[in-house]
């Protein structure tokens, strides 16, 4: 499988950060903010990985989520969602949804790295 | 003694033996009929004061106590004996239970704001958001070997932006939280608040019945224990009703009318030209009078309630629907009226009675081709006498009314007559 990611996150500066380590483990890195477009960004990037955050302006990551689900194109795609909120009760609702993993914020890069290797190899 | 009357004396005036007073007033003898109007007149108090007093609502306390914890298997039916005999024990159940009730509704409305709270949530999620930036950048900074200056700076710039930012969020969760402890000061609904309020004063507002006294909106104002914002609007809706309904009804006109035909809101409703539901309003606000007012919308929900001694109202949840108050939401605009009775809140066949008059009316300004919005009002006044009356609940919990069509839950309480 490629190393192609796709970031759907609003928060610039963990844009930026989480940017710069996938750069380094040798990924190719889009990035995308706006819940709206976050459906039509992975249609048109096509990557092999999207990491997704559920607080977006525009539109929730479980409703991305739920959409990249029905669709053909990506009802396989690996999704790591992020969360701000680490209850049983938003977990549930991802893995319910179909999201591949689920990470707490705040989290370790290295935690990042384990996630999206993982990801890719299985 | 009640006013210093001296035991021995009194039970001289009324005619009955020192030791036989002595088992009335430790409440281990109930009285009724004509010794009970005597003792009340030699006490020059209202009979209805002595028979259905601070015991009556204690028992009810006692009983409500034995519901919420049913499976503890308290003896109900003895609850007025326990009372009669352990009178400060019972006090204490009592004075538990009503703190345990306003200890649960803080612990309801504290996790709702935990779980619900928008403004909390955002906080949060943005201190999260910058404590996993700080982290990540941070990170990199340190476990990056070879890394190039221009992206030092700038993850530099950033961890010092993010610690601002983040400054500013642990600031506003703090300010947050500090502010949010006064909203629910003492875990009250805000018509409880309210009726707090009002009881304080007798439900009497003097300020609003002087056309130069201060305004709702100052009274609302200078009120220190109208603390949430929704206390205050409720508050201020009803203070600006009570102010229409005195100018419509000025106090002492009303009480002169009162006095010469009794509490009659038809009577009252015709004589000043204003509709029953104001006559009833201002029957329960004038000073002195003991009268019940129970008001709800046309979903049922209570939205005021003025207690009458001796006619338990249910504080939260729902209330009895045999009340005329919600028979009256059917019949919209037609006076109802009924006597009433609450069984086991005494004696079998000496309850305290009850006249219930009832309406439902509009509330606003009609619209054209709209259906009104209804409002329903219950004046509940204490009446003499033994005319046969329609048996009535606070709550289904509480009620020994048997095959009663409208019960939702069984009773806990014993088997009613």
């Amino acid at each position: 499988m490629g190393k192609h990611v796709l970031l759907i996150e609003d928060e610039p500066n963990i844009i930026e950060a989480i940017s710069f380590i996938l750069s380094r483990d040798g990924w190719k890195v889009d990035t995308h903010s706006n819940g709206q477009t976050a459906v039509a960004a992975v249609h048109e990037k096509r990557p092999d990985l999207v990491i997704l955050d559920v607080m977006l302006p525009g539109r929730s990551g479980f409703d991305i989520l739920k959409t990249l689900r029905a669709e053909a194109a990506t009802a396989e795609l690996p999704v790591l969602m992020l969360t701000a909120r680490g209850q049983t009760k938003d977990r549930e609702m991802a893995e319910k949804m179909g999201a591949s993993r689920f990470m707490t914020k705040p989290f370790s890069n290295a935690e990042v790295l384990d996630a999206v290797r993982a990801l890719v190899a299985g | 003694m009640l006013q210093g009357v001296r035991q021995a004396d009194l039970a001289r005036t009324v005619g009955v033996s020192p030791s036989y007073l002595n088992l009335i007033e430790h409440n281990r003898r109930r009285i009724g009929g004509k010794l009970l109007v005597d003792i009340a007149a030699a006490l020059d108090v209202e009979p209805s004061l002595l028979a259905e007093g601070a015991e009556a609502a204690l028992t009810a306390r006692l009983r409500a106590a034995a519901a919420e914890a049913d499976e503890e298997g308290a003896e109900i039916a003895q609850a007025e004996a326990f009372a009669g005999r352990f009178p400060g024990w019972a006090r204490l159940v009592a004075a538990q239970q009503r703190r345990i009730a306003r200890l649960e509704r803080a612990i309801e409305t504290l996790t709702d704001r935990l779980a619900h709270d928008p403004h909390l949530a955002a906080t949060l999620h943005e201190v999260l958001d910058t404590a996993t930036a700080i982290r990540s950048t941070a990170a990199i900074l340190v476990e990056t070997r070879e890394i190039e200056p221009e992206w030092r700076d700038r993850f530099h710039r950033n961890i010092n932006e993010d610690a601002e930012r983040l400054a500013d969020g642990a600031r506003n969760l703090a300010g947050y939280l500090d502010s949010a402890g006064d909203a629910g000061r003492e875990g009250s609904s805000p018509e409880e608040e309210f009726e707090t309020f009002l009881a304080a004063q007798g439900w009497h507002v003097a300020a609003l019945e002087d056309p130069d006294g201060a305004s709702p909106r100052e009274i609302v104002g200078a009120a220190r224990d109208l603390v949430s914002t929704s206390t205050q609007t409720q508050a201020l809706a009803w203070l600006s009703r009570y102010e229409v309904d005195a100018r419509a009804m000025p106090l002492e006109a009303a009480q002169a009318a009162v006095a010469e035909a009794g509490p009659d809101p038809l009577a009252l409703a015709a004589r000043f030209g204003v509709d029953l539901a104001t006559a009833m309003r201002r029957i329960a606000s004038l000073p002195g009078r003991v009268a019940g007012l129970v008001s709800c919308d046309g979903s049922g929900t209570i939205t005021f309630r003025r207690p009458v001694e001796g006619f338990a109202l249910p504080r939260f949840g729902a209330a009895c629907p045999v009340w005329p108050l919600f028979r009256a939401l059917s019949r919209p605009q037609v006076p109802l009226f009924e006597r009433l009775v609450q069984p086991g809140r005494g004696e079998a066949g000496e309850e305290p009675g009850f006249a219930a008059y009832a309406i439902a009316q509009p509330r606003g300004a009609p619209g054209l081709n709209r259906e009104p919005l209804y409002e329903a009002h219950m004046l509940i006044l204490p009446q003499e006498g033994s005319e046969p009356a329609t048996p009535v609940g606070a709550s289904c919990r509480v009620c020994s009314v048997r095959d009663c069509a409208a019960r939702r839950e069984p009773s806990i309480m014993g088997e009613g007559p």
